[in-house]
């Protein structure tokens, strides 16, 4: 099947110095070979674009750990103080940016949309520097799209053409981000064959997904 | 009973039968102990997911959390979602009500709990989408923090939102915010209102009847 690319090769695609969104709320729906595996590739100057940096060690926050990142945009770095230390030091910039806005910035690029537009940040620092658009008689921000050049998606299951199926709360900012960047590479935890997914129960259809992370063959 | 229990319980009595809540992290995750007997309230965690209940021992699975990625179970009857439809309930007026902490509240009702500049930077994660788009926005805080009153004429933090907040629920007063100023609706049990007055760092609107905290 010419989606399955073994995990090496998938990081590989990844320059120094791309643009990464990673899907994943406090690591929970994050893809975990991907993760190490860029690490392990010792992957410099990324963009991030993931809703928050997880804990140190856990998810994306491995990054942050191995300083892959020179900008995190981000909802919430509160629990990981390893991003705020490089934030205060100067060593990664961060863009903190409401997290339904995150949401609304990363869908408004997959679905092709100019941006959005939303009531929430009016009247504060989220303000700064942005377009005020005024609806009747109500004022919202307008936000722009969010692309990326790869995005990095964790689902349950996959089958052979690239369909996903998520689970419950690891869902969060995945299939969003699955519509949204030049190429999407998927993790599973099991890989299906084709027709084992119901069409109902396929929130990323094949046609999104670029590459499934094989399995590592087991010897012995 | 300490200070956050006497908060948590008293603004559980806030929530209705059939309401939909969000429970900011911290102390506005103690209120879901404390629901009145016969009410079912709906719980939304914003990581996508309302039917939340307190975590099964042995039963955890790593795709269940809460928001700070903690082991969760789900009731039945729980729905699960992605992030753009967790915050369009949030934005789009589904969500009743919204319990969440605070660093300062002003007397014009305006909230600031998300960055202490220079100190403090976690982000606003959900908290500014939050209160910008529930029906009813509480805010469950210490009345005073290291000696200063966390209730003041304007906020000296950067706010979460412009939007006036709806209830404040202190250990020492129940305060509603109005377009006439802060009214001092309530006190905590043993709490005067010249003690509340003190330990507030402006104008409150003081009605002829005070009650006590009915808890």
């Amino acid at each position: 099947m010419k989606k399955l690319i073994a995990l090496a090769d998938a990081v590989a695609l990844i320059p120094d110095g791309a643009v990464l969104m990673v899907g994943g709320f406090m690591g929970v729906g994050t893809p975990p070979r991907l993760i190490d595996e860029l690490v392990r590739q010792g992957k410099r100057d990324l963009t991030l674009i993931c809703n928050d940096t997880a804990l140190p060690g856990k998810g994306v926050g491995k990054l942050i750990g191995a300083k892959a990142f020179r900008r995190v945009i981000a909802s919430h770095i509160g629990l990981n103080p390893e991003t705020q230390r490089q934030m205060i030091a100067g060593e990664t910039e961060v863009e903190l940016v409401p997290q339904g806005t995150l949401a609304e910035r990363v869908r408004a690029a997959g679905f092709g949309l100019g941006g959005v537009l939303t009531p929430t940040g009016v009247g504060t620092v989220v303000e700064e520097g942005k377009q005020t658009v005024e609806v009747d008689g109500k004022v919202f921000l307008l936000e722009k799209p969010l692309k990326a050049d790869f995005a990095l998606i964790n689902a349950k299951r996959a089958d052979y053409y690239g369909n996903l199926e998520y689970a419950l709360t690891a869902r969060n900012f995945n299939p969003l981000m699955a519509m949204a960047a030049e190429t999407v590479i998927a993790e599973a935890e099991d890989i299906v064959p084709v027709g084992v997914i119901p069409p109902d129960a396929v929130a990323t259809p094949n046609v999104l997904v670029d590459y499934i992370v094989a399995k590592e063959r087991r010897h012995g | 009973m300490d200070e956050k229990t006497l908060i948590a319980k008293r603004v559980a009595l806030e929530l209705a039968d059939g309401n939909l809540v969000n429970l900011g992290i911290g102390l506005p995750t103690l209120v879901a102990r404390y629901i009145p007997a016969g009410r079912h309230v709906f719980f939304q965690s914003e990581n996508g997911i309302i039917g939340m209940s307190g975590p099964i021992a042995g039963a955890e699975n790593p795709d269940l959390t809460d928001a700070g990625g903690n082991p969760i179970s789900a009731l039945p009857g729980a729905a699960a979602f992605d992030s753009a439809m967790s915050f369009g309930l949030i934005r789009g007026g589904h969500l009743d009500i919204t319990v969440l902490g605070g660093l300062q509240v002003d007397e014009e009702g305006r909230l600031a709990n998300w960055m202490v500049p220079g100190k403090m930077v976690p982000g606003m994660g959900g908290a500014m989408d939050l209160v910008s788009g529930a029906k009813r926005v509480i805010v469950a805080m210490q009345h005073v923090a290291k000696g200063e009153s966390k209730i003041v004429k304007r906020c000296t933090l950067p706010l979460t939102s412009v939007r006036r907040v709806d209830l404040v629920v202190t250990d020492l007063a129940v305060i509603e915010p109005t377009d006439k100023g802060l009214v001092l609706k309530e006190t905590a049990p043993g709490v005067t209102v010249e003690q509340v007055l003190a330990s507030t760092a402006c104008e409150l609107i003081v009605p002829a009847d005070v009650p006590a905290m009915a808890l």
